[in-house]
């Protein structure tokens, strides 16, 4: 398996320059509690990218560090995003370099209105630029541009998650990073979310994706992370992952035919993979 | 809901020909007030055009950027001394106002770095601490409040046909309506969008560019150049300053015109500074009973109008444009 993983990776990453390398990166929290532990992990240009895990894999605070939001972390290890290191810079020169990043509560100017958001994601823009990248934003969510005027925090939440990446959208990402983006959404409303992704993905935009909707994010994710306790344990093309056994098992709810617990021990039995 | 079609629309102040005809008028009513009215209101006229200053760049602060300083008062009084000094040594109003302001500021930024760390609460601790600390610094030395004498500071002559009130009338007239222009402008400006990104939900706005340690301390010195300014003003006003008139209370002063105002509101800034002004007047005979006023009224204003004057005005706006139909 893991050699599958192995060739194939080689063969992408002779494709396609590296977009986003981090090495061995370690975070801690409080100066003693590792949630991220030795972490690696690459990211090519143009195609979009899925890291699931469990809860408190330190999926999130994966995200955080890459956007710098983690005062003096990483602690140990290096990323780099197209050849120049960007760890430990300050948050606004990450969102500079073209990483933007989307939050799990999705980060919204709640009191303002729709277009207040979206102007606020325009901040130090100029030029006819601005113009076609807001029209690119109301032809894929057509719905804001309807709802213009109405207050940030009155949207449902599928708009919300819509306002958040169009927001993002207008700051020209070279990598996007979502956190959660089907978190407490009806499924039709997740899929048509994620339909929107695919469309930001065919402009060239790199997406990178956490989600503990397995299903979902396997559906357009090019290439998969499996995180466990701060680390990668398992990579692979969408596909691979999909035919693991351990993945079928533990994250897409399929082979469990036998006793509901049979799933908790093999993963207790599999923690350290 | 009228859309704005181009960007020299959207840099105008007044987009409408009628609020214009509004404002105008208000302005002239305004500007004639010494002819129909008696000295003893044109100088409560100047006191709010003084305050104004002051309360807009609280308001900045407050209402835009969202941090919470208690020390307001701090800086007014490192203002008006510094005014006062340098009016002292013979230095021309104009530019001992203008130093009064800068180095209010100064001071400003740094008592804007505590609010790179600390929020809300916490903030307004800090803050309220440098306010009580700059107060009992200017109390305890004889060489920076100048003793018990206080100082004493050469006021305005009078200009041309106008006695010693208009005088005064018109120089806080044009010196509040030029803030009043300046915060219009700070405000619709890429810096006023990166006070209130800040404002409301500071991770979004580092996400999107905003870089907080610049804006926050920016925030700060604009908002304590302001209050310096006035400071200065008030210095020149009144011809000689003590310590004791930059105590806590004048803190007070300062949140309850921002809040009875409406937060976030330019116009806010102006009614509420009159509000701080005119109520003491008005009971001038029970001066007890001004603290008491000011708490109810920001507990009304809180529960029953939490955009303050200006948001009442709004609303009255919105009503008679929709009159009779709703």
């Amino acid at each position: 398996m893991s050699q599958v993983a192995e060739t194939g990776r080689e063969q992408l990453a002779a494709d396609k320059p590296p977009l986003l390398k981090i090495a061995n990166i370690e975070t801690l929290y409080f100066d003693r509690i590792y949630a991220l532990h030795g972490l690696t992990l690459t990211i090519r240009e143009k195609e979009i990218f899925a890291v699931l895990g469990p809860n408190g894999a330190g999926k999130t605070t994966l995200l955080k560090t890459v956007a710098g939001l983690l005062k003096d972390q990483p602690n140990k290890g290096t990323i780099e995003f197209e050849g120049r290191r960007i760890h430990r810079l300050a948050p606004e020169r990450i969102s500079g370099r073209g990483i933007v990043f989307v939050p799990e509560d999705r980060g919204l100017f709640r009191e303002l209105t729709v277009k207040e958001n979206l102007e606020i994601g325009c901040w130090g823009r100029r030029g006819k630029e601005v113009k076609d990248d807001l029209e690119f934003v109301y032809e894929l969510f057509p719905i804001l541009a309807e709802r213009g005027e109405q207050q940030a925090e009155t949207l449902s939440g599928g708009q919300q998650q819509m306002l958040a990446i169009a927001r993002a959208l207008l700051r020209r990402p070279k990598l996007l990073m979502l956190d959660e983006p089907s978190l407490g959404l009806a499924p039709l409303v997740a899929r048509s979310v994620y339909d929107a992704l695919v469309k930001i993905a065919e402009i060239g935009t790199t997406i990178l994706l956490v989600e503990q909707n397995a299903k979902l994010a396997f559906s357009i994710a090019d290439y998969g992370y499996i995180m466990e306790a701060g680390r990668i344990v398992l990579e692979g093309t969408s596909a691979e992952l999909q035919e693991n056994e351990d993945v079928q098992e533990l994250y897409l709810g399929l082979g469990g035919d036998e006793d509901s617990s049979k799933g908790w021990r093999l993963y207790k039995k599999r923690r350290t993979w | 809901m009228d859309l704005i079609q181009s960007y020299s629309e959207e840099l105008k102040l007044i987009r409408k020909p009628w609020t214009k005809v509004w404002v105008w008028g208000l302005v002239l009513a305004v500007f004639l007030l010494p002819t129909y009215t008696t000295d003893a209101v044109v100088y409560i006229a100047t006191m709010v055009f003084m305050l104004t200053v002051g309360v807009l760049g609280q308001n900045l602060l407050i209402g835009f950027t969202g941090q919470i300083s208690f020390g307001q008062a701090g800086f007014l009084a490192i203002g008006a001394f510094t005014f006062g000094h340098l009016s002292m040594l013979g230095v021309p109003w104009a530019l001992a106002l203008v130093a009064a302001g800068v180095m209010a500021g100064i001071f400003g930024f740094l008592v804007g770095f505590p609010s790179l760390r600390l929020k809300g609460p916490y903030l307004a601790i800090a803050t309220l601490g440098f306010g009580v600390a700059v107060y009992q610094i200017f109390a305890n030395s004889p060489v920076l409040s100048g003793g018990r004498m206080g100082l004493t500071i050469q006021k305005l002559e009078e200009f041309w046909f106008l006695n010693m009130e208009q005088t005064y009338f018109y120089l806080y007239f044009i010196i509040a309506g030029l803030f009043v222009l300046l915060t219009y402008n700070i405000v619709s400006s890429y810096m006023g969008r990166a006070f209130i990104a800040i404002r409301d939900n500071d991770i979004a706005a580092e996400v999107l560019g905003v870089s907080l340690t610049r804006y926050k301390l920016l925030s700060f010195a604009i908002s304590s150049f302001y209050v310096g300014v006035q400071g200065g003003m008030l210095a020149l006003l009144l011809g000689y300053l003590e310590p004791n008139m930059f105590t806590f209370l004048t803190t007070i002063d300062f949140l309850v015109a921002v809040i009875v105002g409406g937060l976030a509101l330019v116009e806010g800034s102006i009614l509420g500074a009159a509000f701080v002004v005119i109520i003491p007047q008005l009971l001038s005979e029970y001066k007890e009973a001004v603290p008491f006023i000011y708490g109810v009224a920001i507990i009304l204003v809180l529960i029953f109008q939490p955009l303050g004057l200006a948001g009442m005005w709004l609303k009255m706006r919105l009503y008679f444009r929709h009159w009779p139909f709703r």
